[in-house]
């Protein structure tokens, strides 16, 4: 019995992501500035902050899609724990189809806008190996219908989407691998607010569902709030306060973090 | 019968060293893209400089070069250029795919199985194949070296999705030696088998866009598809009206401007030996009388 609870224990011990000191400057200007955190399996992470705190350029540095200056960002990978900025090209844009997924703010970036729904999602199974259209098909119909998109629209293309639809979309086309990492850049940004409601209500779904591990960057308050366990507020690419969500919000400690909060309208 | 003020075959020997020095490479990686410094031909691209130039780094004054457009001797493309390697090299030539040593292609393989020694070369409009997925050219050359394929299928999922069946028709993707997918130019899907494990070395040359590869003898092709969806090579299902053959690629004739229309090997020479051993289709007799 013991033996059993003390690799669990292990197990969970360490952490899915753990980064260290991770700098990137543009030039002489900041984009982030050490930033140190690490984040538990099944666990959220939301990163707040204006416009220009740096929170996006953390996140594409996370991501790999900018290289970083300096620090470590290390994965617990399957293979076990890999530095993302040492590994090779390869290896990264590998752990990018499986592992990892990003979604971004806007949906045409993360979509193929000439290929319909299905293939949209199915393409990171053809990435893998998948050659079955039959399964392939399947799997597209059922995540279709996990993002509530009716499965009549699956041989549509997402420009006669409408933009709350190509943002689920884009949802289901990440998390058709099961990664074990999520990236969200503003999932909700530019979205009317019942339409917001819908895609949170739906994320907060998954993430429970699948026990999802995210890394979501936002300034919009509530979706934190819904969705985040933790959070993390930036001020000119440093990390000026992080905390338990609730905690941050309801008590905050850093006269930035106090600003923010007071400044969402209550209506 | 060559003009003297050429050099043999038009390009200077330099040029032709560094042709043949992308051909060897492309020979020792089959279905590798090879850069090259392409030439001006004294033709428009589009029609065939990519395929004239490696046709001239090949030639030797003993070949007999046969040059088909759209699998007939005798249009424009193919007449044009049997003329330039006549006037620049003076070489034989022949409309027999048995005869020649060299054959340049556009849009066709010969039906008659090519042997040893012969070499077949296409001229190639776009050589890769990914391009209308992915337009840059740098995230391409990535795609091939990691050998990130998956989104060719997922153009013949989009095929199946629209219209029940894998629809692309011509240009349809191969994968060579398991290794690189390649574009086989646009010959019909109905010609892919003929690429796999060839006798004939098969080069691919594309002048505008300046590379060149090959297919080796004997090295597999294998066209893409699904488990549940496999590659067809399709034809129209109609026998050839003039020699009557089954098994060939026809070309559709409309012949009057009521609905008639005659189904004929696309392979002129094919159908033609093929009547001169004495088989006859359906319109043959209508055409001698």
């Amino acid at each position: 019995m013991m033996g059993k609870l003390e690799t669990m224990t292990a197990a969970v011990d360490a952490p899915l992501l753990a980064v260290d000191g991770l700098t990137k400057m543009y030039g002489a200007r900041v984009g982030c500035t050490d930033v140190s955190f690490n984040l538990w399996p099944g666990e959220v992470l939301g990163i707040v902050g204006e416009s220009g705190s740096g929170k996006s350029t953390l996140l594409s540095c996370l991501a790999g899609h900018l290289a970083a200056d300096a620090g470590r960002v290390v994965f617990a990978t399957r293979d076990g724990p890999r530095d993302l900025r040492a590994l090779s090209e390869p290896d990264r844009r590998r752990l990018g189809r499986t592992d990892l997924a990003y979604v971004h703010q806007n949906p045409r970036d993360g979509l193929r806008m000439g290929v319909s729904a299905g293939g949209n999602v199915g393409e990171r199974l053809m990435a893998v190996g998948a050659r079955h259209y039959g399964s392939i098909r399947d799997a597209a119909l059922d995540w279709l219908g996990r993002v509530e998109i009716d499965e009549g629209r699956i041989d549509d293309r997402p420009s006669a989407f409408s933009g709350g639809m190509q943002q689920r979309l884009q949802i289901a086309r990440s998390l058709v691998m099961a990664p074990r990492l999520v990236f969200m850049d503003e999932p909700t940004g530019g979205l009317d607010v019942s339409v917001q409601a819908r895609l949170l209500d739906l994320l907060r779904g998954l993430v429970r569902e699948m026990g999802l591990s995210a890394v979501i960057v936002t300034h919009d308050l509530a979706v934190v709030r819904l969705l985040a366990d933790r959070l993390m507020v930036m001020k000119g690419g440093q990390v000026v306060e992080q905390g338990l969500t609730d905690q941050v919000l309801d008590d905050p400690q850093h006269a930035y973090t106090q600003l923010l909060v007071s400044s969402v309208l209550q209506v | 019968m060559r003009e003297a003020a050429y050099n043999f075959a038009y390009l200077d020997e330099e040029t032709k060293r560094m042709i043949r020095r992308a051909i060897l490479k492309g020979v020792a990686v089959p279905g590798y893209q090879v850069p090259f410094a392409s030439r001006e031909m004294p033709m428009p691209y589009g029609w065939g400089t990519g395929g004239v130039q490696v046709t001239a780094a090949c030639l030797v004054p003993e070949d007999c070069l046969k040059v088909i457009d759209q699998g007939a001797d005798d249009t424009t493309n193919a007449v044009s250029i049997r003329k330039f390697f006549q006037r620049t090299a003076g070489v034989e030539v022949t409309e027999r795919t048995a005869e020649a040593t060299l054959i340049q292609t556009r849009h066709r393989i010969p039906e008659a199985p090519l042997s040893e020694g012969q070499i077949l070369v296409y001229q190639v409009p776009i050589p890769e194949p990914l391009r209308f997925l992915e337009p840059s050219e740098t995230e391409t050359r990535k795609m091939h070296a990691l050998q990130e394929y998956g989104v060719m299928h997922v153009k013949l999922y989009e095929d199946i999705a629209r219209n029940g069946e894998i629809a692309t028709s011509y240009a349809y993707p191969v994968k060579v030696e398991g290794r690189y997918v390649m574009d086989p130019s646009p010959i019909p899907k109905f010609d892919n088998p003929k690429l796999h494990r060839s006798s004939a070395l098969q080069l691919f040359g594309a002048g505008r866009e300046q590379r060149i590869y090959a297919l080796p003898p004997y090295s597999a092709a294998v066209s893409l598809d699904f488990d549940d969806f496999p590659f067809a090579a399709s034809k129209a299902p109609h026998d050839c009206d003039l020699c009557g053959a089954a098994e060939s690629y026809l070309d559709e004739v409309i012949i009057d401007d009521a609905g008639g229309r005659m189904f004929v090997c696309s392979d002129a020479d094919f159908c033609r030996t093929r009547r001169e051993a004495g088989h006859a289709g359906q319109l043959a007799a209508g055409e001698a009388a």
